[in-house]
């Protein structure tokens, strides 16, 4: 057994958020770059040169890219060889959560559903555990805003919907957000599974770098089909019309019940923040 | 185009939808729960804390201003949320709207009926926008901290006219 102290995996969060929320991920800074370059629409292109600047404004003042810094979702996985010590994991790290946001300045962005009472610390965060092979722990965390995650959608389509009924739900998700989600998106989709699953597997595809394509071929195929139907949508930056209205779409799958397809479509902004380090 | 604020009613006849325009003056700042509290206000006759007559609501929670500057990245929210919200401080004079993304027909309707004007500002461009923003005051709410109504002054503010005076829509 690999003891690990609860308060480094924390920590480990707390860094991730810090960095995550100020440094866009290089992988999509050179899609949003590449973008801005071939935009052909003034006003996208007016949208798309402030949110590359922006990206290099916040990161060089280390400052949030938006003020929306979202929940803080995190994915912990652990290795079936760890044992955690020296206390509580869940309020380890929902201890560190609260820190990065004061100490970042990040907006508290989280209250009770129902009463709108803001929790004053943007906590709790979402966190998933999973138990994986070996002795490390690995996390990714992706602060998620809910401009676009509004615009999420769950399908629980027919079982002979198919490929084709995957790719329509997909495209009609992204035309029913329009310019709300901040375009361009990222298109996380999870196929199969049950209701969770589907969503989960949604958002854990947001973690590929952006643009990577499923290593399963036919699952390639629908990314690059989905992705060129939404283009051509001409939703655009910010919903002002313009040849990007995303800029990848990631699809995982699972097995699934004889009488189901669930698709989740988990939509992601421009503001892709995400992070991840192994202990 | 230049525009300073607060708007007039012939300035607002001369935005059209599709130009980019710079604003420069004095905004208030109301999302979700600012609106749910002043549209309550209104339904039961109360004063309002601020007066809405040609004034421009920027739809913003900011973050927490750093040491550095007096406000945190502050960029625009969704502004289809505030639709059910908006025509009750439209009939209060509200001249101006700044938010992110398309409007429901009725607001582009009203928008029109009203002879003002809603401005789209770049989404996710908080830590770029809040560079032109030079001073922040809290003038209500303010137990709803990042939520609160506060004036803030804006420069050179960079935005695009969505919908204009005459319903013309960027969005339609
Ligand atoms: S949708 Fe994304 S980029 Fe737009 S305001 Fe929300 S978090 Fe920021």
């Amino acid at each position: 057994m690999r003891k690990i102290d609860v308060h480094i995996v924390a920590d480990k969060i707390k860094q991730l958020l810090l960095t995550s929320n100020t440094d866009l991920p290089q992988d999509l800074l050179i899609l949003l770059k590449a973008a801005e370059q071939r935009e052909e629409s003034r006003l996208a292109k007016f949208m798309l040169e402030q949110i590359v600047s922006n990206a290099a404004i916040a990161k060089e003042n280390q400052w949030p890219m938006c003020q929306d810094t979202g929940m803080a979702v995190i994915f912990v996985d652990i290795g079936q060889e760890v044992h955690l010590i020296n206390g509580d994991i869940n309020q380890a790290i929902n201890a560190k959560v609260a820190e990065a946001y004061r100490e970042g300045h990040f907006r508290n962005s989280v209250a009770s559903p129902l009463e709108r009472v803001n929790t004053a610390n943007n906590t709790p965060a979402i966190i998933h555990y999973q138990i994986i092979e070996g002795d490390q722990v690995h996390l990714k965390v992706a602060p998620k805003g809910f401009g676009s995650e509004n615009m999420s959608r769950l399908y629980m389509l027919n079982p002979t919907a198919g490929a084709e009924g995957v790719v329509n739900a997909i495209v009609e998700t992204v035309k029913l957000a329009g310019g709300k989600p901040c375009p361009p998106l990222v298109v996380g989709v999870g196929v199969g599974g049950t209701v969770e699953k589907a969503a989960l597997l949604a958002k854990r595809s947001l973690f590929r770098p952006v643009g990577s394509p499923s290593d399963d071929d036919k699952l390639a195929k629908l990314e690059k089909t989905a992705l060129a139907r939404i283009n051509d949508l001409g939703i655009g930056a910010q919903g002002v019309g313009g040849i990007t209205t995303a800029l990848a779409v990631h699809i995982e799958s699972f097995p699934t019940h004889i009488a189901g397809l669930p698709v989740v479509i988990n939509i992601q902004c421009h503001a892709a923040r995400h992070a991840e380090d192994v202990i | 185009m230049k525009v300073s604020l607060p708007l007039t009613k012939d300035t607002v006849r001369e935005l059209k939808s599709g130009q980019i325009v710079y604003l420069t003056g004095p905004v208030l700042t109301a999302r979700d729960a600012a609106h749910q509290r002043l549209v309550a206000s209104i339904a039961s006759g109360e004063e309002l804390p601020i007066d809405l007559t040609d004034q421009t609501i920027y739809y913003v929670g900011p973050c927490p201003a750093p040491d550095d500057h007096v406000i945190g990245a502050a960029g625009p929210t969704t502004a289809a949320r505030m639709d059910k919200l908006t025509i009750p401080l439209l009939e209060k004079g509200l001249l101006g709207m700044i938010g992110k993304g398309p409007r429901s027909t009725e607001i582009a309707e009203a928008v029109r009926k009203y002879r003002c004007v809603y401005f789209i500002a770049c989404g996710g461009a908080g830590a770029l926008l809040a560079r032109n923003i030079s001073q922040v005051e809290t003038l209500a709410y303010a137990d709803l901290d990042s939520e609160a109504i506060k004036r803030i002054e804006i420069n050179n503010f960079p935005v695009i006219v969505a919908i204009d005076s005459y319903g013309d829509s960027l969005f339609a």
